[in-house]
């Protein structure tokens, strides 16, 4: 380095840590070198929040939040998003990337939450990573939520009427919640108003801090790795670990081999089939929002159904409290139960590698019982019949898994873990 | 190192990946059938006549400019002598004189904006082209309709035949029919009763169009969509080469 860049860069540092934070976070952050396929979803994850938030910024652009309805009788919202479609150069590249990485942004995170419970990455030191990883979902799930509202479609609107009314189910203070929720006394030009700034400032804001917060945690304490063992108990003289690579440039060179073939199969979606069979954008959504018309089957978006199967599945009032309220119980809980998983895993071992055949048993049937789950709860409900009885046996074995953890974690037959890590 | 659970798992979520989800919403079930869809000019320019003279009278297409007719092939001139009938500028979007409300008292409920129409009208039964190209084709008398027309996928639907001059008079035999469990079903076959203008064949053939149209409309830049999305995914390709070359050259000294 000349002599000229090196004195400014001493300038800088004396001011601002910048070399020191590039090292602690980058050129010296060591990270075990056996990552595998699943260590690819985390810096995925990231990539989609960028593409999301600076698609959103140009969405914002041209995007009017207003339900009234202009000369033709199309709500403005609705008509400001064809126009965005039509109009404007290259905006429905910037509109299919946003409402694609949407959908994408949920297979990247239920894959990055799936390599946690691979690898038992949420166990001790790594406690606080996980729980605000739980946040971040929470955000997620909020934040698309509330965009969903904002193309003013059929689905948009009766998705938010069916979901907001669910929080009028809890007692006493139910009917005002979702009357603030709204801020009318249906879904309305308010209710679509105030979705819109939550969408693109307040729960953005909330997902960058926990983002940051993440991050932070995790280069304190090291990334966990596919066999589970720290590898901060093997140093070298110079307290480096020994199975430990610099991220950069190890990892940064890898990751872009990820983040390039994420973005060949994204590509493949948004440039070839950007409505994704009707499941990323739904077909009843190209008809304006109308109060008057309910659609005959209204499903949310993919990415819940598994969530809104266990909302279905309590159909029987307790305590003198409505199904419905057990029900939002239980869509909270399928959500927030992640949280636990921590205190609830009690093998000795972290990795699935070295656990026992009942815990490999118990995390295949929850991905299948979550696979079915979702693909139910895009199903009509068909009044206590196969499916219904189904999703409530699939509640009961979804919530099983993590209840009984605790019990047949600890009375698994686990393997010895290795030393270090194996590669 | 991979145990067979691992296998299994990695197994499992590829098919459930791929498998194609079909999803079943309440209400009968509809018999489509299948649409020709063409891109060809030729059917999209025959396509967007038909439209302009017998849709663009009730329906708008108030997201469509009539310039946006250039991407199929006609000249602006073209579109100003013969097509430009409810604006008077080429810039100007296909809106309509009929307002909402005349509409409704009309027919019952206004007649629905068709910029999206093919998209929207998309079901686990076929593509919005699908049932277009059906509902179109399956008109008939129903003197106890107001309008003397139904529809056989869109039962009582408030829209009379305006294509009837071209495809003629359908009827409907209604058979009764056992259902298997104990009760009946109706069965409606339709017979062309009195000749349009166009043969059954030639008929078929302006309805094609049409629907071509009404799809190229719900999603004009669909075929540049694609042309660009070639490009994209062999440049990624390419890249993915290249960065795993990159990455593989670091990674040389790591064992």
């Amino acid at each position: 380095m000349t002599t000229k860049s090196q004195a400014l860069l001493n300038w800088v540092d004396e001011r601002f840590p910048l070399t020191s934070t590039w090292k602690a976070h980058l050129s010296e952050y060591y990270a075990p070198k056996n990552f595998n396929f699943w260590y690819f979803f985390g810096s995925l994850v990231l990539m989609v929040l960028v593409i999301q938030i600076v698609t959103g910024i140009f969405l914002v652009m041209h995007y009017k939040p207003d339900a009234s309805l202009n000369a033709s009788g199309v709500p403005v919202a609705f008509a400001a998003v064809e126009y965005i479609m039509r109009d404007v150069p290259g905006g429905w590249l910037i509109r299919y990337m946003h409402s694609t990485g949407a959908s994408a942004f949920f297979v990247v995170v239920y894959m990055h939450m799936f390599r946690g419970m691979l690898y038992g990455s949420y166990r001790k030191p790594r406690e606080l990573i996980w729980l605000f990883g739980v946040g971040i979902f929470l955000a997620l799930m909020a934040e698309a939520f509330m965009g969903y509202l904002l193309p003013w479609g059929q689905m948009s609107f009766w998705g938010a009427q069916v979901i907001v009314n669910l929080f009028s189910a809890i007692p006493v203070i139910g009917p005002d919640l979702a009357l603030v929720i709204r801020g009318d006394f249906v879904v309305s030009d308010a209710t679509l108003n105030r979705f819109f700034s939550f969408h693109v400032i307040a729960v953005p804001l909330v997902l960058i801090g926990l983002v940051l917060a993440h991050i932070v945690a995790l280069h304190e304490v090291g990334s966990n790795n596919p066999d589970g063992v720290e590898i901060k108990k093997k140093k070298d003289a110079n307290g480096i670990p020994l199975d430990g690579i610099p991220f950069h440039p190890y990892y940064t060179v890898k990751d872009i081999v990820g983040v390039v073939g994420f973005l060949f199969v994204f590509s493949a979606v948004l440039f070839f089939a950007p409505e994704g069979g009707g499941y990323f954008l739904e077909y009843n959504n190209f008809l304006p929002a109308d109060p008057l018309v309910t659609p005959p089957h209204i499903a949310p978006v993919w990415y819940f159904t598994p969530f809104y199967s266990l909302l279905r599945a309590v159909t029987y009032p307790l305590f003198g409290l409505d199904a419905k309220f057990w029900g939002v119980i239980a869509m909270g809980a399928g959500v927030v139960i992640f949280a636990f998983l921590p205190w609830l895993d009690r093998s000795p071992v972290k990795s699935i590698r070295y656990k026992g055949p009942i815990f490999k048993t118990a995390l295949v049937l929850f991905v299948i019982i979550f696979f079915i789950l979702g693909y139910l709860g895009v199903q009509p409900p068909d009044n206590g019949g196969i499916k219904d009885r189904t999703t409530q046996i699939c509640s009961v074995l979804y919530f099983a898994f993590f209840l009984l953890m605790p019990f047949y974690s600890k009375m698994d037959k686990c393997k010895a873990e290795p030393e270090r890590v194996t590669s | 190192m991979k145990t067979r659970a691992m296998k299994f798992v990695k197994r499992l979520l590829a098919a459930a990946l791929f498998a194609p989800v079909v999803a079943m919403a309440a209400g009968a079930a509809l018999n489509l059938d299948k649409a020709p869809v063409s891109t060809d000019p030729a059917a999209l320019q025959n396509g967007a006549k038909v439209f302009i003279n017998y849709c663009l009278n009730c329906h708008s297409a108030s997201f469509v400019r009539y310039n946006r007719l250039k991407d199929i092939g006609l000249s602006e001139d073209l579109i100003k002598d013969n097509l430009l009938f409810t604006a008077d500028k080429i810039g100007e979007q296909m809106k309509i004189g009929m307002t909402r409300d005349n509409g409704k008292a009309w027919f019952g409920a206004a007649p629905p904006d068709l910029t999206l129409v093919a998209r929207a009208r998309s079901s686990e039964f076929g593509s919005g082209a699908d049932w277009l190209y059906t509902y179109l084709r399956q008109f008939y008398r129903d003197p106890s309709r107001p309008t003397g027309w139904n529809n056989k996928v869109f039962e009582n639907v408030g829209m009379p035949h305006v294509l009837w001059e071209l495809q003629g008079d359908q009827v409907a035999n209604v058979e009764e029919k056992d259902d298997g469990h104990g009760g009946k079903h109706k069965e409606v076959s339709l017979e062309l009763k009195k000749p349009g203008v166009q043969s059954a064949a030639e008929y078929d053939k302006t309805v094609a169009d049409l629907v071509s149209f009404l799809v190229w409309m719900g999603e004009p830049m669909a075929e540049s969509r694609k042309n660009i999305g070639t490009f994209v995914l062999i440049f990624l390709a390419g890249l993915f080469v290249l960065s795993y070359l990159l990455k593989k050259n670091f990674w040389k000294d790591i064992h």
